[in-house]
């Protein structure tokens, strides 16, 4: 259960990009966020692992409060949030298998991370997560050789390594072409109904939120103006969300 | 109006040009400008002498073969009348002069014969009675025709004697095949030392720039913020653990000491310690840990460690044993490369040199960092009042500590003299500060510690940096003596400077997602660096690298110049006296090495990036 009061982000510029956004997400569930771009989808997201420091209120998940955790046991938390990127972040020169075990840092001792090694056990899960993201052939391979398509499974395959109890993914599917969207979006699917992980994704395509999400939040401008099931949507509701002069293309 | 701004520009113009007149005028007079000097004929005539000598570099020679002749010669004519020709073996080569007497000034006919063909050298006049006189008067050289003659007109020197006098054909002729010189083997000598010189310089520089950079790079160093408490018991912890670490290590090496002049022992110790180390390492850090260990357990990790790292001190200082002894022994026995032993001497040496302050560093890191977190901690637990009053101590403590450093410092190099100015009154000052800064912040605040150490790493480096290397390697030549070693210090510290802030541009020039998804995995800071910031930099890195290597090796041609060492020492003597040949040689090598360097570095740099 991730419950998050108040959330409201300033930043250092005054530009506010959360307004006081207050909703719940239970466990297991597929959760859409909406929105145009600018209307703080990603500092949503970002501010529940705090990669963004919010400004202020309160996230609460299974009880603990995230945003008064100590750096260690910020640690501890983000372990079990897996992230994944529009861009998918994943560091280019490394080879897929280093980029994937890299989702383990957060559970290795650091002091062995300066040799580069990792144990044997995650090396061995991290070829099961390729496998399971269909890339297993590509594990030696440098992450930029990969089209985007590949990328972003090694992204969600670097997010599965944490084992982890929620997803955000961040406009997963923005960078890739309808079809990889689809199949990216079926990984995650997949990953949500099989393993039970709650999934918080933002999308831009009102298809692809009624073929995959079981709930939707939106934001317009840092402000919560829609919750509630992806078919209450109608014609007034996305005017709303995304304002007067929008035409629904999907 | 529309007039009015157009006079002004051209008025704004004018005075434009006028300024700019002016200060190339001023230009021109201070750096002192002097066509005319240069068009006098005596400058003229010696640029010519040494843009000749500078284009014959002085590289090869040959074995020559001399021909040397003397013929009786009188200035003033004896008053009993000219004197007969004398004898002359005519199968072998000889010259003539006639007449055989002359006045001072008169000009007279030196003819040879029977020389071999197309030779040249000096004819002279030999004063004194002595043929085999090495003092010789006059400019004149012949160069024989292929018949092996040669004819001169000869001005007859102002030495009049009574009696008999020479004149002298030195004539030379290049035999066998060519062969360097001594210049061409020094200069060799001297090339090779300095482009050692370059690639330690650019090794030691490459090796500590790196750690730098990182704390040069803001994009690194902004997030990094800590509570006071957090910040004021790691500064204290800092300098009291640097003092541990060199006494526990001062004190290791004195155990160690009777020992490590025994090869068995230190074959021993160096092999068998490692292993001690290696299970007690994987015991107090296991690879993996899901729940957070309880609190007994991690204090007896605490203490495996630090008994591991003071058996590493241990083996240190055996394994600066052993290599001595082996590079002693290697010395003797290994003969032409017996320098491989006198490498692993001194390399035992710069070990033994080294674990001192490698132990006091780790030691202060270690301890400040500890503190630190348990600062952190301590600023989790308490309550706002509490912490305060907590923070106004250790903030006064830690200001007072560092005033009272810089105050010791001032003391060293000023020697002043008087505590009241160097230490009571500065560290009176920084406990204020202290306490200033833990009354003006809120009690949990977190401080831009990050910021603050960028700012003074940045403010350092860039101080350091506008010092030339040149004038660096003035300041070693006093410490180090005069030899390539003060070079390599120079051009190795200037190194570290330049290339810690090439470095830590190209971190801060980094893709930032990686970072963040690094990050949101729960990896803590060193685990991001090292996998998401070191696999970015290392191409820009290398190629940084390789320019550095390029500009040291053409700035080890010149520091010798101050005695830094390499080729720079020999080009200066040789410009100094004048040997305008020699000098040749070593600017052509100079010329050929930078070129080549360019060459193989722009290469290597292509095929890494």
């Amino acid at each position: 259960m991730l419950q998050i009061k108040n959330l409201t982000k300033i930043y250092d510029g005054g530009v506010q990009a959360l307004h006081n956004v207050t909703f719940d997400v239970p466990k297991g569930q597929f959760l859409a966020v909406i929105g145009l771009s600018g209307s703080g989808k990603s500092t949503l997201l970002r501010c529940i692992n705090r990669l963004i420091e919010p400004t202020d209120g309160k996230i609460f998940w299974n009880g603990e409060d995230i945003t008064a955790a100590t750096p260690d046991e910020m640690r501890r938390i983000r372990r079990k949030i897996g992230m994944v990127f529009q861009h998918f972040n994943l560091v280019h020169r490394s080879p897929v298998l280093t980029n994937v075990l890299a989702g383990r840092l957060g559970y290795v001792n650091p002091a062995w991370s300066l040799l580069n090694r990792f144990p044997g056990n995650d090396v061995k899960k991290a070829m099961k997560q390729l496998e399971r993201v269909g890339i297993a052939d590509k594990a030696n391979h440098r992450a930029d050789e990969l089209s985007g398509g590949q990328q972003q499974r090694v992204g969600i395959a670097r997010a599965l390594m944490q084992d982890p109890e929620i997803i955000l993914a961040d406009e997963p599917v923005a960078s890739l072409d309808p079809v990889l969207a689809h199949s990216i979006m079926k990984h995650l699917e997949e990953i949500n109904k099989n393993d039970g992980v709650t999934v918080l994704c933002s999308l831009h395509f009102l298809d692809l939120v009624h073929r995959y999400a079981d709930r939707v939040v939106a934001l317009n401008e840092g402000e919560l103006v829609f919750e509630g099931l992806p078919q209450d949507i109608d014609d007034k509701k996305f005017k709303e969300i995304y304002g007067r002069d929008a035409e629904r293309v999907g | 109006m529309e007039k009015k701004k157009s006079i002004w520009k051209s008025l704004q113009l004018g005075l434009g040009v006028l300024v700019i007149m002016v200060v190339y005028a001023y230009g021109f007079e201070i750096t002192n400008v002097n066509l005319e000097e240069l068009q006098s004929e005596r400058r003229q005539n010696s640029l010519v002498r040494v843009m000749r000598a500078l284009a014959q570099p002085e590289i090869f020679e040959y074995e020559q073969a001399e021909q040397v002749v003397n013929f009786p010669f009188y200035v003033t004519c004896p008053p009993e009348g000219t004197p007969i020709e004398p004898e002359l073996d005519t199968s072998n080569a000889y010259i003539t002069v006639s007449p055989t007497c002359a006045e001072p000034g008169e000009i007279v006919t030196v003819e040879g014969f029977n020389f071999a063909a197309n030779v040249s050298g000096p004819v002279r006049f030999v004063p004194g009675s002595d043929p085999t006189n090495l003092v010789s008067i006059g400019r004149d050289t012949v160069t024989t025709d292929g018949s092996g003659y040669f004819s001169l007109q000869f001005e007859v020197p102002k030495r009049p004697s009574e009696e008999v006098q020479y004149v002298r054909a030195t004539l030379r002729e290049n035999v066998g095949l060519p062969r360097f010189t001594r210049t061409a083997h020094e200069t060799w000598d001297k090339i090779i030392e300095t482009v050692f010189l370059a690639l330690l310089a650019t090794t030691v520089g490459t090796l500590l720039a790196i750690p730098l950079s990182f704390i040069a790079a803001r994009n690194l160093m902004k997030p990094v913020r800590s509570p006071l408490t957090s910040v004021s018991l790691s500064t204290l912890g800092l300098p009291v653990g640097m003092m541990t670490g060199f006494y526990v290590v001062d004190w290791i090496s004195k155990i160690a000491a009777p020992l490590t002049g025994n090869l068995i022992t230190n074959i021993a110790v160096v092999s068998l310690v490692p292993v001690g180390i290696w299970f007690a390492t994987r015991w107090a850090m296991p690879p993996e840990e899901l729940t957070v260990p309880p609190l007994g357990l991690r204090m007896a990790r605490m203490l495996v460690l630090s008994l591991a790292t003071i058996a590493s001190f241990f083996w240190l200082f055996h394994l600066s044993g052993l290599t001595s002894i082996l590079g002693r022994l290697a010395d003797q026995s290994l003969g032409s490369i017996g320098f491989m032993g006198n490498f692993l001497y001194q390399l035992s040496d710069i070990l033994k040199l080294l674990v001192p302050s490698l132990g006091a560093l780790a030691a202060g890191f270690t301890l400040s960092s500890f503190l630190g977190r348990l600062g952190q901690r301590i600023s989790e637990k308490l309550t706002g009042a509490t912490l305060k009053v907590l923070n106004l101590v250790l903030a006064a403590a830690a200001g007072a500590t560092i005033f009272l450093l810089f105050g010791a410092l001032i003391e060293w190099l000023y020697q002043i003299g008087r505590p009241e100015y160097t230490y009571y009154i500065p560290g009176g000052i920084g406990a204020g500060l202290g306490l200033l800064l833990a009354m003006l912040t809120k009690a949990k605040d977190t401080l831009p510690v990050g910021m603050v150490i960028y700012t003074v790493t940045r403010t350092l480096l860039n101080g350091l940096r506008s010092i030339e290397a040149l004038v660096m390697a003035i300041v070693f030549v006093i410490a180090v003596g005069i030899g390539p070693f003060a070079g390599v210090l120079a051009l190795g510290l200037h190194t570290i400077v330049s290339l810690a802030k090439l470095y830590s541009e190209q971190v801060e020039s980094i893709a930032a997602g990686p970072l963040e998804a690094i990050e949101a995995t729960g990896a803590n800071r060193l685990q991001t660096i090292i996998y998401a910031v070191i696999p970015q930099i290392v191409p820009p890195y290398i190629s940084y690298t390789m320019y550095r290597w390029d500009i040291n090796v053409r700035m080890s041609t010149i520091i010798g110049f101050v005695g830094g060492g390499g080729i720079g020492f020999l080009l200066q003597q040789n410009i100094n006296l004048l040997n305008y040949r020699a000098a040749a040689a070593q600017m052509l090598a100079i010329a050929v090495v930078v070129s080549l360097m360019d060459y193989i570095s722009s290469e290597m740099r292509e095929r890494v990036v």
